[in-house]
């Protein structure tokens, strides 16, 4: 395939998006502190090789994961959020947004892009924890919105991987209305019978959790993720008591009866291809 | 006035004038002197004054207002504007909250689904109540009520007063996150009228839980935003004391509501708060929901739920590069 014939496909990968790790570089897993090569660990789908703990990445690494030969159309890149409430706590609004700009590289909490999954359709909505603890403001709310509303154009089955702390506070109510009004694209979405999978990651708590997270048709989860309306901190000091052991993680969540299932990142892409060819009557060999 | 018991500091001045008022008043009825001109002028400086303080009420002194225990509660409004009130208990699954109460009743001719968070006034009804923070169970009861409107073509009305959802151990059990989540969703495509209207609190997913309507109304001295004044404080400055700075951070005033187009209208309260007169808000709220009802049944429901999606698709800020 031809640079040009991908740039009339408008797929527009930045070379900035393909990672290139040397050989000798070494992380430490954060769950059973072995170092293991960095390297091995980017072709595990960043997951441990030792303790299979999932080290928390991004929309970057969940693009490169997914999507084939990590091509892709990015959507609304260059949104960025305003300050309607000029909003200032012990630094202002704008100033906190530059420096997470400047830190993530990230324009917000969120990116969304289309591409070819295993050759399927999709469409993909990933947050990034890394921008003011994932949270979601007004940009996460329309980018969300504009991706739905790309589904339903085309047809398209829709990810949403959530990893974040909930509602962003320097947004204030609207902040809390991107909760009512990704819900209610998301109602029309399942409207025109298009799948809609919520993979929660860790973590996925507050006003995510009790919006868009929750709202799958199918509702998964990676390993061990802390998943919960409120944090344990809030919860631990209204009830005056420690929590139990593995409380709001995935497995609990399982047999609460709130996850259809928790998948393994390695075997995220082929099971997501699996089941959305299941869900659009799709053959299995396509 | 002299009926609450509850004085908010910022109210000091007035209460000051009133006692001064009251001790003229024994003068003049005790020595039978005519003080009827001093009387009438201070009665004019207490008008003037609470005038003066009422009308430039800062975003804390509102929130503080809008948790006087004083003030109707949802059941309070249910009595006081309704008629043929039916409670309706349980979520069919679990059981029933209290801190969340609903059922069918008429507002006029208009036969209505009503339904609202329950605080509590005393130490033991608070605690039956919740506090007006319901558990899964509550928004799942709510939702039912709600459908069951919807079979029947009813009109929804919620009233919303909480300081949040439960934040408890059962409730993440049974999936706090999940009910607020399938509320948002359902409430948006209602297939019958919605209208919801801030009586007090609005907390956060708690208050959106069944704030999704065609139309959404605040009380003129409520407060809906994000999160806490408090909570908020206590993240963004690591302190609880930070509140009043939080509150003005927050832009959570029913006027900043307005202005930032999540609500549609402020429904006047009179001087002071509803506590002061309940009577005046009880009045102001029926004529609003009678008013909204005459258009919202009258409209076709492919139409009203059209407009209810565009009208929160709206709601947002965004900048670009």
């Amino acid at each position: 395939m031809s640079w040009y014939k991908r740039i009339s496909e408008n797929i527009l990968t930045p070379t900035s998006e393909k990672k290139e790790v040397p050989d000798g570089i070494w992380t430490q897993c954060p769950g059973c502190k072995t170092a293991i090569s960095t390297k091995t660990i980017h072709k595990n789908a960043y997951v441990c090789t030792t303790c299979n703990h999932h080290l928390q990445i991004g929309s970057r690494e969940y693009f490169e994961i997914l999507f084939d030969e990590n091509e892709f159309t990015e959507m609304d890149a260059n949104m960025i959020s305003a300050d309607p409430l000029e909003f200032k706590d012990t630094k202002a609004y704008p100033d906190r947004l530059i420096d997470s700009i400047k830190k993530t590289k990230l324009k917000d909490a969120v990116r969304t892009a289309h591409g070819k999954s295993n050759g399927l359709d999709l469409v993909v909505v990933c947050m990034d924890f890394s921008f003011i603890g994932g949270s979601m403001g007004s940009v996460v709310g329309e980018k969300i919105c504009n991706a739905v509303k790309f589904c339903i154009e085309n047809r398209f089955p829709l990810l949403i991987i959530s990893r974040s702390g909930g509602a962003r506070m320097m947004e204030g109510a609207l902040s809390l209305m991107q909760m009512a009004k990704i819900s209610a694209n998301l109602a029309l979405l399942s409207q025109n019978g298009l799948p809609y999978i919520s993979l929660m990651t860790d973590p996925t708590t507050g006003g995510v959790t009790a919006s868009y997270a929750m709202l799958g048709d199918l509702n998964i989860a990676e390993p061990n993720a802390l998943i919960g309306f409120a944090g344990p901190r809030v919860i631990k000091e209204t009830i005056g008591q420690n929590l139990p052991e593995g409380f709001q993680r995935s497995e609990f969540l399982l047999e609460h009866g709130f996850l259809d299932f928790i998948i393994d990142r390695k075997d995220l892409k082929d099971k997501l291809s699996s089941l959305l060819k299941i869900m659009q009557k799709l053959p299995s060999g396509e | 006035m002299e009926n609450n018991k509850q004085i908010f500091e910022f109210e000091r001045p007035i209460y000051d004038l009133i006692t001064r008022l009251e001790e003229m008043k024994a003068i003049t009825s005790e020595n039978q002197v005519d003080m009827s001109g001093a009387v009438a002028v201070l009665e004019k400086n207490i008008l003037e004054l609470k005038n003066n303080i009422y009308s430039n009420l800062n975003r804390w002194q509102k929130v503080q207002i809008s948790r006087h225990t004083n003030r109707p509660y949802t059941l309070d409004y249910i009595e006081a504007i309704t008629t043929e009130f039916t409670e309706l208990f349980g979520d069919r699954q679990v059981k029933d909250d209290k801190a969340m109460v609903g059922g069918f009743a008429r507002i006029g001719e208009y036969p209505v689904m009503i339904i609202g968070q329950q605080k509590g006034r005393d130490l033991k009804s608070r605690q039956f109540r919740n506090f007006g923070m319901p558990n899964p169970e509550g928004y799942r009861k709510a939702l039912r009520l709600m459908r069951l409107a919807e079979k029947f073509g009813v009109p929804v009305i919620t009233l919303i007063d909480t300081p949040g959802a439960y934040p408890g151990l059962e409730a993440e059990e049974r999936g706090q996150g999940e009910a607020i989540a399938r509320n948002l969703l359902e409430m948006s495509v209602l297939k019958t009228p919605v209208i919801c209207v801030v009586i007090g609190e609005g907390a956060s997913g708690g208050a959106l839980g069944i704030g999704i309507g065609d139309k959404v109304y605040m009380l003129e001295h409520t407060w809906y935003s994000v999160i806490s004044p408090e909570s908020c404080s206590s993240i963004l400055w690591r302190t609880w004391e930070k509140k009043e700075l939080a509150a003005e951070a927050l832009k959570l005033s029913a006027q900043d509501n307005l202005e930032l187009g999540i609500i549609d209208g402020i429904i006047p309260e009179p001087l002071g708060g509803a506590h002061y007169d309940h009577q005046f808000v009880f009045n102001a709220l029926k004529e609003q929901l009678l008013s909204d009802l005459d258009v919202l049944t009258k409209t076709d429901t492919p139409t009203l739920i059209q407009n209810r999606i565009e009208k929160f698709s709206k709601m947002g800020v965004v900048d670009y590069i």
